[in-house]
């Protein structure tokens, strides 16, 4: 009986198996390359450099288009930067400040308070700047990009690679048969391949403060950590804290299976019984 | 008479008792740890600590002048003083006060008198240049401040109240 | 709950409990005085479990309303402040919304411990009922407290599910009456947000009175136990305390290891990454998913052709677990002694979490790909098929007619004939 029970999840669980694979190499039939990022993992921590410099690509190519709504000036110091370095980029904003004696709109310097400003004023003006197309919000496509599969682990798209995949996976010219709409461009990673964003990365867009050599898969990387970190930056304190916890509760663990059966010792045998 | 089985049965006990006392311990402070986040997210949160400081450039307010800025909810009296309200402040030093301050501690640098703008009767907010003695004066139950807020007459039990600033330049104070 | 022959020796003590016997209640109901069968196994911690995870879901929700505002304009700002400012507000959302997923486990595990061992079976059929009531308002309070976050997963999921109710179209615009009832309005809008708000907050609270009853009733006639037999004599029973508390403390600890795993490790595995987009009422996700604890019940709506019929079919797929007592006609409770009854038990889990798995996948997929192929659709119409044939058909069936096993005169003198043996 228990050998038949086990023979038939066995089976379930292997057409399960099968199914998923099969579906993995079903659609789309483009593949998100994994790469080893230094804050995957249960002890990973974020790359400060590759912050620092995705801001940078953020800030001089992505933010002409995309928002960054959720984010706060102040919160760059987990980049690795000094407050005064905070305030002085901050400073370098613009922000709509009342009016006045006459009406006028006054400005202000940005503060570590404020949020990232966004480069449209609306919707409909991001649209009508963009072909139509809606240029999504930065803060959270780290997460909102990502598919994770508990049972098939293989499947899961994380989504930095996602987004190094968008970036680096454009065609120049659509393959054949592919017809793209007018405006679209051609890309193996984005669902559906056809995309409204131009490739926004060639070798050598922005100069990199610290020097190093900004060829597209760089910047696609750096700006990739800088996303991920913006989407959920409590990632090292939750791991830190995690490793406490799990310590601290296996530790415990332990010392209560002991005492439970120090406790159960005579009735489990039924000595109490004789 | 103790026998040996007994000696071994004591110390059985005293080891089981060693074991629980343990795992109460251990547990107890795994409950007050995971305890601790759950008071703690009453604290200001990251966003209003954020707000906590301002920093204020005061060069741009005339001599004579008040002006009144929002810090942690609260308003924030910055007076330019002119050369003729440091001198009757100076001068009222040694009136009768109930609170009693000389000029000189109201202020770091004379000319600028920075305050919380809130009147220490009730919490109502004193009206800029008003009653008996050219400061301000509380339109609730009636207390007037001179010119470096200090209660001189009225209901009010202190002086206005001052906040923490530093100068981070000759014009430019941190509040907070 | 547990009569209670609790003294205390303490004067000052004895003096409160004459005025208001609550440590003897409590005595009674989790301490000494409640006298458990001794041969419980560690499915029997989920209980236990289930009302731990219920205290956390009360405490971390609590807090989070600390921090949130249910408006459509504000509410998906106000979860990012939770997770990005406020103190520790991460671990409050990351804890709440992994443990709605693991007291759903806990449930789940709960619940079929109960059929394994026949738990539903006389005398124990109101404690069943209540048992499947806290199911049910665990159904509701997580389906809307899946909204509040206000995600695109949020809203579609909520005018997906609010649109079942819409089925119950018996007369020309009774459908539509009905979902501007539950709506407020006419869509999934702020008053909706509002009213979801208010339920998911009051709902858990209705849970617990409802766990007090099921405890009630659990007392009255005591615990099921694995052999299914009824505890009589002395030796059949021991204290609750210290036996089950060091167990159940035990198996406390642990789950708290699993549970922080998920929380630290992998927060976001079981919700939907489209729920960190904000509702957009005019953009509908490709693929909408509703969390994983509904959607063997998903698959079941999908699966019948007609809407009326396909949400009947849904509630029925749950509400069938209330009869469960009178379709299962055996004198013997544990399935350990009815080997039928366990194989098609195990086939019937098996055969849920499949139609859990399809509920994840678009009905035209081609899910085995053997010549012809067959699409989820088909698989899941078969499953669909099964499960209610279990409850209707194998059920009645094998529990009268199978050859059962020897069942062990009581629980003292099955742990007698273990220790003879060995």
């Amino acid at each position: 009986m228990l050998k038949m029970i086990k023979n038939i999840s066995l089976m379930v669980m292997v057409a399960l198996g099968g199914i998923s694979f099969a579906n993995a190499s079903g659609d789309g039939g483009y593949e998100v390359k994994r790469h080893d990022w230094p804050h995957a993992g249960p002890f990973g921590k974020f790359d400060k450099g590759a912050l620092q410099r995705g801001l940078q690509v953020y800030t001089e190519v992505c933010s002409g288009c995309h928002s960054l709504d959720y984010v706060a000036f102040r919160e760059l110091v987990a980049l690795g930067y000094s407050t005064d370095e905070v305030k002085a980029f901050a400073a370098t904003y613009e922000f709509a400040n009342g009016f006045d004696d006459e009406g006028e709109e006054k400005y202000r310097k940005g503060l570590p308070q404020d949020y990232f400003p966004a480069p449209f004023a609306s919707e409909e003006e991001a649209r009508d700047s963009n072909n139509g197309a809606l240029p999504p919000d930065f803060s959270l496509l780290g997460k909102s990009r990502e598919h994770l599969s508990m049972f098939t682990p293989w499947n899961s798209v994380y989504g930095e690679d996602y987004i190094v995949g968008i970036l680096t996976t454009y065609h120049e010219e659509a393959p054949h048969g592919v017809e793209l709409a007018e405006g679209m461009n051609f890309n193996e990673t984005f669902p559906g391949n056809q995309i409204a964003m131009a490739p926004p990365l060639f070798d050598d867009a922005v100069e990199y403060a610290d020097g190093t050599v900004a060829t597209t898969q760089q910047m696609a990387q750096d700006v990739a950590t800088f996303m991920y970190w913006a989407a959920e930056p409590k990632m090292e304190e939750r791991k830190k804290m995690g490793l406490k916890v799990i310590i601290f509760m296996s530790l415990l663990t332990i010392m209560l299976y002991f005492v439970n059966k120090s406790v159960w010792k005579n009735v489990k045998k039924g000595d109490d019984l004789v | 008479m103790t026998t040996n089985d007994q000696v071994e049965h004591d110390e059985e006990v005293t080891r089981r008792n060693f074991l629980y006392v343990a795992s109460g311990v251990v547990g107890a402070v795994g409950v007050t740890s995971a305890a601790w986040p759950l008071v703690d997210q009453m604290n200001p949160s990251a966003d209003v600590l954020a707000l906590a400081s301002v920093e204020v450039d005061m060069s741009t307010i005339p001599e004579g002048q008040t002006v009144k800025i929002l810090w942690r909810g609260k308003p924030i009296f910055i007076r330019h003083r002119t050369a003729k309200e440091i001198a009757r402040g100076v001068a009222e030093d040694n009136d009768p006060m109930k609170d009693p301050v000389m000029d000189k501690d109201r202020a770091q640098k004379p000319e600028w008198l920075v305050m919380i703008g809130v009147c220490t009767h009730l919490g109502c907010v004193p009206l800029d240049q008003r009653g008996d003695f050219g400061g301000w004066f509380c339109p609730c139950h009636g207390s007037h401040y001179d010119i470096a807020g200090r209660i001189r007459k009225g209901p009010a039990p202190r002086n206005l109240d001052l906040p923490k600033y530093v100068y981070l330049n000759d014009t430019t104070v941190k509040i907070g | 709950m547990g009569s209670s022959n609790y003294e205390p020796t303490n004067k000052a003590v004895k003096w409160f409990e004459d005025r208001l016997p609550i440590l003897g209640l409590i005595h009674g109901t989790l301490g000494a005085g409640y006298k458990t069968p001794r041969n419980l196994n560690y499915w029997w911690n989920f209980g236990s479990l289930a009302g731990f995870m219920l205290v956390v879901q009360i405490i971390t929700g609590i807090i989070l309303v600390m921090h949130y505002t249910p408006h459509v304009d504000m509410a998906f700002r106000a979860v990012e402040h939770i997770m990005r400012d406020v103190n520790y507000g991460w671990l409050m959302r990351y804890t709440h919304s992994n443990g709605a997923s693991m007291f759903f486990v806990i449930v789940y595990v709960h619940i079929l411990r109960g059929m394994y061992f026949g738990s539903y079976q006389s005398p124990r059929e109101v404690l069943w009922f209540l048992g499947l009531v806290i199911y049910l308002l665990m159904m509701a309070t997580g389906f809307m407290g899946y909204v509040l976050p206000w995600g695109q997963m949020s809203f579609w999921g909520a005018t997906v599910i609010t649109n079942l109710f819409g089925a119950f179209d018996f007369y020309d615009g009774m459908g539509e009456s009905i979902l501007h009832l539950l709506w407020g309005g006419f869509s999934v809008d702020n008053p909706t947000l509002q009213r979801f708000f208010s339920l998911h907050y009051l709902l858990p609270f209705v849970i617990v009175g409802v766990v007090i009853l099921h405890i009630w009733a659990l007392h009255l006639p005591g615990s099921n136990n694995p052999l299914g037999i009824d505890a009589k004599g002395p030796g059949d029973k021991i204290p609750f305390h210290p036996y089950y508390t060091a167990k159940d403390a035990f198996g406390l600890s642990f789950f708290i290891v699993i549970f922080a795993v998920f929380i630290f490790y992998l927060p976001n595995i079981m919700g939907h990454p489209d729920n960190y987009i904000e509702a957009n009422p005019m953009v509908t996700p490709s693929h909408i998913v509703p969390e994983w604890y509904y959607l063997p019940f998903y698959t079941i709506l999908k699966a019948v052709p007609d809407k009326l019929l396909g949400v009947i079919a849904m509630f029925g797929s749950i509400l069938i677990f209330f009869v469960l007592p009178w379709l299962d006609g055996s004198k013997i409770r544990s399935a350990k002694f009815r080997p039928t009854t366990a194989f098609f038990f195990w086939l019937f889990l098996v055969n849920t979490i499949f139609l859990g798995y399809l509920g994840t996948k678009l009905p035209d997929e081609i899910m085995i790909n053997m010549g012809g192929g067959i699409d989820a659709l088909t698989l899941g119409r078969i499953s669909s098929v099964f499960y209610f044939a279990y409850f209707l058909v194998i059920v009645p069936l094998v529990s009268r007619f199978e050859t059962t096993r020897p069942v062990p005169t009581s629980i003292a003198q099955s742990v007698l004939d273990a220790r003879k043996e060995g």
